[in-house]
């Protein structure tokens, strides 16, 4: 029984309109089609959502209220006090990471998140964010983020470089988290789907694997979306608040 | 050895960081039940936490998983 699986034929970049300015590949693709859809259902759910601005909320108007709410909260407990100009910053990364997840979700759609290049470009922008406003706040004095205090100069030497080296390592790991998960999620669906269909009637077993995998995956799509916008509001305090 | 065996080996080899996110994920709920079991009123502080080290202990295992996926169907 020859298994011809090709997993990893979904994540494949198409151009739907073809673009060239200059010498650049600027084609509406396939990616570029799903980023849309996530931003129009974002602005279609909290704007149609809150058009009516009942006092006793109807369920589209309390689902967007309660993704206000739990954002909100969020950047206020972990950010703490002073970082409310950035919550709109946070709660738009959040919303488009977690519907870009659950898009991804639907069979036969694209998954913007499983592109590392998708996903780099979101923790490059918080990286470069946070450390523009930790100098714009503390001037020289943001570095003594990278100094703890009361510790021995000589052990200094050694933890020194560790805070500079975990700091700048911060976009990465921030960037393959999330990019690792959804590949490897979609992935295993992926090919649990092509045993299912090279078994026959035995088909049955990695069908109901598939399915269990897929509940994992909903709980994975929203978690990563929560881990990415805690995470940055994590490193939004060590900016405003160092240490 | 061919290619072909030594990619598969390689796979297999790449599936041990799956064994640290075992762990580390167990880990976690055995945390968060001991301490829910203690103290059920922390329980609401808590859980946040203990779903963020979920998530964290989870990708770290995922990495080798997703070095498996490349070995295999990529290279």
């Amino acid at each position: 029984m020859a298994l011809e699986l090709r997993p990893l034929e979904q994540f494949k970049i198409e151009p739907l309109i073809p673009l060239h300015i200059g010498g650049l590949d600027v084609s509406f693709t396939n990616s570029a089609l799903f980023m849309t859809i996530a931003v129009v259902l974002i602005t279609a759910l909290l704007v149609l959502g809150t058009k009516r601005g009942a006092l006793v909320p109807g369920r589209w108007q309390s689902v967007a209220e309660m993704s206000y709410e739990f954002v909100a909260d969020m950047v206020e407990t972990n950010a703490g006090h002073g970082s409310e100009p950035y919550f709109p910053f946070v709660f738009t990364l959040f919303m488009f990471v977690l519907f870009a997840n659950f898009l991804g979700l639907i069979p036969y759609s694209f998954t913007v998140t499983s592109h590392i290049i998708v996903t780099f470009a979101l923790a490059a922008a918080v990286f470069i964010g946070v450390t523009i406003i930790g100098i714009a706040k503390h001037g020289v004095h943001f570095l003594r983020l990278f100094v703890p205090e009361g510790v021995p100069f000589i052990l200094l030497l050694l933890l020194v470089p560790i805070e500079l080296l975990s700091y700048f390592i911060r976009p990465f790991t921030l960037a393959i988290r999330l990019f690792a998960n959804m590949l490897a999620g979609h992935t295993m669906l992926a090919i649990f789907g092509g045993f299912a269909a090279s078994v026959g009637f035995l088909a049955i077993f990695p069908v109901a694997l598939d399915v269990a995998i897929l509940a994992l995956e909903v709980l994975v799509a929203a978690l990563q979306a929560y881990v990415f916008a805690i995470l940055t509001c994590l490193y939004l305090r060590d900016a405003l608040h160092l240490h | 050895m061919d290619l072909a065996s030594a990619k598969m080996i390689g796979a297999g080899l790449a599936c041990i960081a799956l064994v640290g996110a075992g762990v580390g994920i167990g880990n976690v709920f055995s945390s968060l039940i001991s301490a829910v079991a203690r103290n059920p009123a922390a329980q609401p502080q808590v859980q946040p936490f203990a779903f963020l080290g979920f998530a964290l202990a989870e990708a770290t295992g995922l990495f080798g998983l997703a070095i498996a996926f490349l070995i295999l169907f990529v290279f």
